[in-house]
Formats: C-alpha cells, sequence, structure tokens
C-alpha cells in the first residue's frame, strides 16, 4: 500500500499557484485517513466480536452436546487399567503342608432350558433323555411343553462331552451357564477333613460354592473372601502320611473284621494334626447326603476321629498314674495293693487275670490292671483326678478347625462320686473322641505341656502353652508307657517298631447297648502311642469299632491283637515319611559300607 | 515479526493437537492391549489352574502306588521303610560334572490354547 503523504507536493505547489491555503490540504488529507482508520477499527472489533461468539458457541455447543450424549447413552463402567488389581471370585485352594493341592476349582457349565425359545419342545425333551437317562423324560415334556415355565434348570454340572453333545442337538432354547466347581483330586483321601461343598445361590452366570463339612464349613468365608486374592489355606495335614495311613488302615480294618476305624497322627510339640482318619469314608467329589434315618454314626459322612463319643478303656490309666507322680504319691516302683476282686460299696472291680497281691506302679500300667489303677485313684482322690483330666482337655469339646469337632462335647458323670472316681480311672463312664485321647497324650509326651490341636499349618516347631506336669512325671509316664510296648509282658508287645521305640497304652472297652448296659461281644480297641520314647515327636492314636479275629486259637478282641499290629504297622510307614531317622540300638550301631570298616 | 510469531503459535497448535490426537488413539490402543492381554491372562491363569488340577489329579498317592506296583519289575519301588536310612559318609557321591540341559522345553498337556 502506498502511504499517501499529508502534504502532497503537487497539491500544495498548485494551491499556492492559486492563493489558496496549503494548511487546508492537510487537513482534508488528515480527515480521509481518520475516516479509514475508524473503518479499520470497527471491522476489527466486529470481527472480534464474531470469534469471541463462536467460542462461546463452540464451548457451550461441546457442553451440551457431551450432555446430550450422555443423557442419550447407556452408562458403562469406568474401567481401570492396573494390572493385578483384579478381583478372584474363586474359592481359595486347600493345601497340604508341602503345597501338594487337596482342593481346587475347575470350571464347568450348566445346563438350563428355556421352552420359549425353543424351536421344537418335544424333540428337544426326547433328544436330552438320550443324552440324560437320568432325568424324568415325562416331566421334561410336560416341562418344556405346557408353556408355563419360563425357565428349567437341567443339570447342574456338565461335562465337556456332554456339554458337545447338546451343543451339537442346535436347539436354541437349551442355554448354558458358566460354574465353578469344587475338585478333590485326592478322591476319599482326607474326606472328613475336607468335608465337601454344594452349590449356594445360583444365578444364570454364575453360582456361589458353600461348604458344607469340615475345613471347608469352618473356614469358608475366608476361603470366598476376594480380599484375600485367592491366597490358598494350607493345611497341617502330610498328603503321603495320610495317604500312608488311610491304605494301612484300611486294610487293617478288613484283616480285623471291624466295622470302623479312626487314627489320628499329631505333633506333640505343636499340636499339628498330621494324618486323620476315619474309616467308612466317602469322596467329597459326591458327597452323599446327611443321614436322616438311622444311627448317624452308621453314615460314611461320620468322623470317627473327631465326632466318635468312646469309652476309651484303659488307656486312661496312664492319667491315674500321672496324678499318682504328679502328687507325689509314689514313683514308678511303688507297690500297689492289686488284690482282686476289689470291693466298692456293691460294685466288684475285677481284672481280666489275677494279678496277685501287689504290683509296682510301672507294673499297673504295663499289665494294664484295674484293680490297681483304682487304688491309685483313690489314693489321689478325685479332684486331683478331675483336675488333671481338665487340664488335657476331656472337659470340653476339641478346639480343633472342625465344626463337627465344636459340637461334640466328651460325655461325663453328673455326679462325679467315689465310684465315678474309680471307674474313670481305667476309662469307663466318661466318653471322649480319639481326637481327645491323641492331644492328651500329646501333652503327656511334650513335657507336660498343654497343646491347641490344629490342622492349620504352623510356622512354628513349637507351639506348647501351659505346663500341666513336671518334666519329671512326663519322662516317667513315657517310660513306663515304653514298657508297655517294649517289655515281653506288656500288653502291646506287637507294637515294637524297631528303631522308633514306641510307647503307648492299650485300651479296650465294651461297647454300651443303646438300651443299658454293655455288649458282650462288641468293643472299641483302641492303642494310643506316641514315638520315639526317649524324645517323643508324634502321638499317634488307632481306634478300631467291633475287631474279631482269630488268633493262636481262639478268637481275639483285645487292643493288644487288634489295635497294636495296626498302628505298629502305621508306625513303620509313616515315620519313614515324616523324615523320622531310625534309633539305632545301643551299642550295635553296624555301618554296611566298606568305607567304615 | 508478528506474523513469524503466529505462524509458529498456529504450527505449535497442529503440532500439539497432532500430538494429543496421536497419544488418544495409542492410550486407546494400548487400553485395548491391556484388555486383551487381561483375558489373555486370565485364560493362562485357567489354564494353569486346570493343569494343576490334572497335575494334582494325575499325581494322587492312590493312583502312584497302583503305578509303582505295576511296573514294580522295571522300578523296583517300594514304600519308605526305616531301613532306606543311612548314614551321609556310606553314599558316594556323584561327579561333580552334572550336564545342565541348555535347551529347557515347555511342556503343557495339550499344547495349551484350548481354553477361549
Amino acid at each position: 500500500m502506498r502511504r499517501t503523504p499529508l502534504r502532497p507536493l503537487a497539491h500544495v505547489i498548485s494551491a499556492r499557484e492559486q492563493g489558496e491555503n496549503p494548511d487546508l490540504i492537510e487537513a482534508r488529507e488528515r480527515a480521509k485517513r481518520n475516516q479509514a482508520a475508524q473503518v479499520k477499527t470497527r471491522v476489527r472489533a466486529e470481527n472480534r466480536l464474531l470469534i469471541l461468539g463462536l467460542a462461546f458457541i463452540v464451548g457451550f455447543g461441546a457442553v451440551g452436546g457431551k450432555m446430550a450424549y450422555l443423557a442419550s447413552s447407556t452408562p458403562a463402567e469406568p474401567k481401570e487399567y492396573v494390572s493385578g488389581s483384579q478381583i478372584i471370585n474363586q474359592r481359595a485352594d486347600i493345601l497340604d503342608r508341602n503345597g501338594n493341592v487337596l482342593a481346587t476349582n475347575m470350571s464347568t457349565q450348566a445346563l438350563y432350558a428355556q421352552p420359549p425359545l425353543m424351536v421344537d419342545p418335544k424333540k428337544a425333551a426326547d433328544d436330552l433323555y438320550l443324552i440324560f437317562p437320568d432325568l424324568d423324560h415325562k416331566r421334561l415334556v410336560r416341562d418344556f411343553t405346557s408353556g408355563k415355565r419360563k425357565f428349567i434348570w437341567i443339570k447342574k454340572r456338565l461335562s465337556p462331552e456332554q456339554r458337545q453333545r447338546v451343543h451339537d442337538l442346535g436347539e436354541p432354547g437349551l442355554l448354558f451357564g458358566n460354574r465353578e466347581m469344587r475338585l478333590y483330586p485326592n478322591g476319599k483321601l482326607a474326606a472328613h477333613i475336607l468335608g465337601g461343598t454344594r452349590f449356594g445361590e445360583e444365578g444364570v452366570r454364575a453360582a456361589e460354592v458353600i461348604g458344607v463339612g469340615g475345613v471347608e464349613k469352618y473356614f469358608d468365608t475366608m476361603l470366598r473372601d476376594p480380599a484375600l486374592e485367592g491366597s490358598p489355606l494350607q493345611l497341617s495335614i502330610d498328603l503321603t502320611a495320610q495317604s500312608a495311613t488311610r491304605q494301612v488302615l484300611e486294610d487293617g480294618m478288613r484283616y480285623m473284621n471291624a466295622k470302623g476305624a479312626s487314627s489320628i497322627l499329631m505333633d506333640v510339640h505343636t499340636g499339628e494334626i498330621l494324618s486323620m482318619v476315619s474309616l467308612p469314608d466317602f469322596d467329597p467329589n459326591d458327597r452323599p447326603r446327611d443321614a436322616i434315618t438311622g444311627d448317624p454314626s452308621d453314615s460314611p459322612l461320620f468322623n470317627r476321629a473327631a465326632q466318635g463319643l468312646y469309652e476309651l478303656g484303659s488307656t486312661f490309666k496312664i492319667f491315674a498314674a500321672g496324678v499318682s507322680l504328679e502328687k507325689g504319691l509314689g514313683n514308678p516302683q511303688t507297690m500297689i495293693d492289686t488284690t482282686s476282686p476289689m470291693k466298692w460299696g456293691k460294685f466288684k472291680i475285677k481284672d481280666f487275670k489275677n494279678y496277685g497281691p501287689e504290683l509296682s506302679m510301672e507294673d499297673v500300667i504295663m499289665k494294664s490292671s484295674n484293680v490297681g489303677t483304682a487304688r491309685m485313684a483313690m489314693a489321689a482322690g478325685s479332684s486331683a483326678q478331675k483336675r488333671m483330666l481338665k487340664d488335657l482337655g476331656f472337659f470340653e469339646a476339641v478346639p480343633v478347625e472342625l465344626g463337627e469337632a465344636s459340637r461334640t462335647k466328651p460325655l461325663l458323670p453328673k455326679n462325679w462320686s467315689e465310684i465315678s472316681t474309680i471307674t474313670i480311672s481305667y476309662g469307663h463312664g466318661i466318653s471322649a473322641t480319639p481326637l481327645h485321647l491323641a492331644t492328651a497324650y500329646a501333652m503327656l509326651a511334650n513335657g507336660g505341656y498343654q497343646v491347641k490341636p490344629t490342622l492349620q499349618r504352623l510356622d512354628t516347631t513349637d507351639a506348647r502353652g501351659q505346663r500341666i506336669l513336671s518334666a519329671q512325671t512326663s519322662q516317667q509316664l513315657m517310660s513306663m508307657m515304653r514298657r508297655v510296648v517294649g517289655e515281653e509282658k506288656g500288653t502291646a508287645t506287637m507294637g515294637d517298631v524297631e528303631g522308633y521305640e514306641v510307647a503307648g497304652k492299650t485300651g479296650t472297652a465294651d461297647k454300651p447297648k443303646p438300651s443299658g448296659g454293655y455288649y458282650e461281644d462288641k468293643v472299641i480297641a483302641t492303642f494310643a502311642s506316641v514315638f520315639p520314647a526317649s524324645n517323643p515327636k508324634y502321638a499317634l492314636v488307632v481306634s478300631l469299632d467291633e475287631p474279631e479275629i482269630e488268633a493262636v486259637g481262639e478268637k481275639r478282641r483285645t487292643a493288644g491283637w487288634t489295635a497294636v499290629p495296626v498302628a505298629a504297622e502305621v508306625i513303620s510307614r509313616v515315620a519313614p515319611i515324616l523324615n523320622l531317622r531310625p534309633i539305632a540300638p545301643k551299642q550295635q550301631i553296624t555301618y554296611t559300607s566298606s568305607d567304615n570298616q | 515479526m508478528r506474523a513469524l510469531i503466529y505462524i509458529l503459535c498456529s504450527a505449535l497448535v497442529v503440532a500439539v493437537a497432532y500430538w494429543a490426537y496421536t497419544e488418544n488413539y495409542t492410550t486407546q490402543a494400548s487400553n485395548r492391549r491391556v484388555e486383551e492381554l487381561h483375558r489373555q491372562i486370565a485364560s493362562e491363569k485357567e489354564a494353569i489352574a486346570i493343569m494343576r488340577a490334572e497335575w494334582a489329579y494325575l499325581n494322587r498317592p492312590e493312583r502312584l502306588a497302583e503305578l509303582a506296583d505295576l511296573n514294580f519289575e522295571r522300578l523296583q519301588l517300594v514304600p519308605l521303610a526305616a531301613q532306606h536310612f543311612a548314614e551321609l559318609e556310606t553314599i558316594p557321591l556323584p561327579p561333580r560334572n552334572i550336564v545342565i540341559p541348555n535347551n529347557p522345553v515347555s511342556v503343557s498337556s495339550d499344547g495349551g490354547k484350548q481354553y477361549p
């Protein structure tokens, strides 16, 4: 643009020639310029207003558009992309103490039908019946064709093959829902400990899995807690030991013609239960229904080890000896009157056979004399006996992580009279579970401290609580029980496993009749043991229900002939599994290798 | 001078807009990828869970005992017993040069990718 000067020389010269004032020219030019500037300013202002207006339109338009979009669109969950923060809604696994899987989950599918969606309801019913012959065909046809039902569950769990076959029918009214299935890969092993599960609230997409027994029920909330992110529950059970025990016990039960059997293996220092078997058992993958009729103790669901209340017989005698030693009434060599029969009021207490006028305390235990034990109990008094049994846990349900156990309170005499004191000293008139007995023996063996039996793996090797017996008493009781097994005249000689110094006490109790009184020919044979005696590590209780065996020319039912050999077999199988080195007989250490000659 | 600033500014705006645009799309792409990976992780986890269950089932003590019995001729396996314990000194140590395979192969029960 060419800038016009305010006083163009040509104009000024011509104006001067004509005698005009050249200032007018300047004024004119100035006015022209001002006008142009005004126009320019206005245009600019107008443009600015326009841009501002546009900016407002865009701004408000964006907000309005977003509002319209939000109002018309379907709401969606905001997504968060942080890895590792996803919710795990699976039930947690259950592992044994070494990390082997005892219970885990499998995804499977459930089948349901929506008859309104069906192309050919009659054919669908026929085809389904071919795949699942266990369905009620008539009912299926009625449900599908009546038009009243809109939704029907058909199968709760399908195998992949079944699913494929249903899928191949091509019927749009047959639909699948995802299901999480609880799987127990070891089958019957540890059935009573694990318990089992069932489906709770069921939806089309998923169903709750609820524990119905054993640890599955006890730890139900923990296993289902999403906050724990599926961290597994680790039990104290040793899978291999459990398997070996179950196998031996099953064979033993068959061999001894028993109708049931149970065993408990416990770490005496921590109270951890390493194996607990109750036979007959069941498959938790296909848990039978609770028995409604008949004796619940005949159901395979019944846990004999933790639920079965039995009079445990002579296994209690060691507690009477413990009371005497603790009260300072004698030592293992103190002589005790064993004149049989012993008369107490109208009662007569007899021994299995007459042991003569007197025996030392250790011989009373070794030969299992009722009379001798009764005399010890009378001398110590019933309050001392009660305190001892209470300390050993016989007054309460076992505080183990099983609902079944916590509902099982021992049966105690209502009125603890002197005759109760006498009979309880040799294990009659008091009923407790084998688990009570195992816990009590663990306490005797670990130096006299209380332990809490547990099914959860502990990280410590010593969980002993309050002291209830002196170390000396504990040690004396151990050597007395060692004599029961190790001496030729003991009642449990068959229980001597080479290298493991088994100590224990047998107990054979007549079974009570439901109508009152006792059966002549039905017994509960129990062997409660601890090994190795010189440095006790494990307590084992084996109990057989109604064993009977033909041996050396006569029918035998006593524990020494039935429960003891089974327990010995359990120990010889399980002790090496638990990495327990056998103790070499003294002064006979021999090396087989040529290096050590 | 002013014009230059204007040009530079508008170039900057264009550049920033382009950057925001690409960032937006890369974010969306990586979100999709993350989602995809999550799905993949979930299905891998499920596959692992199934394999763990399978492993536990195949290694159940009952089956192992049966297999040990069946193959007794070849393996001569017997249950662990007390007489199997020995003093460490009596065991001849294996030679020191142990060969570690340098091409480890990952093995799954059925080629993996089966679970949609």
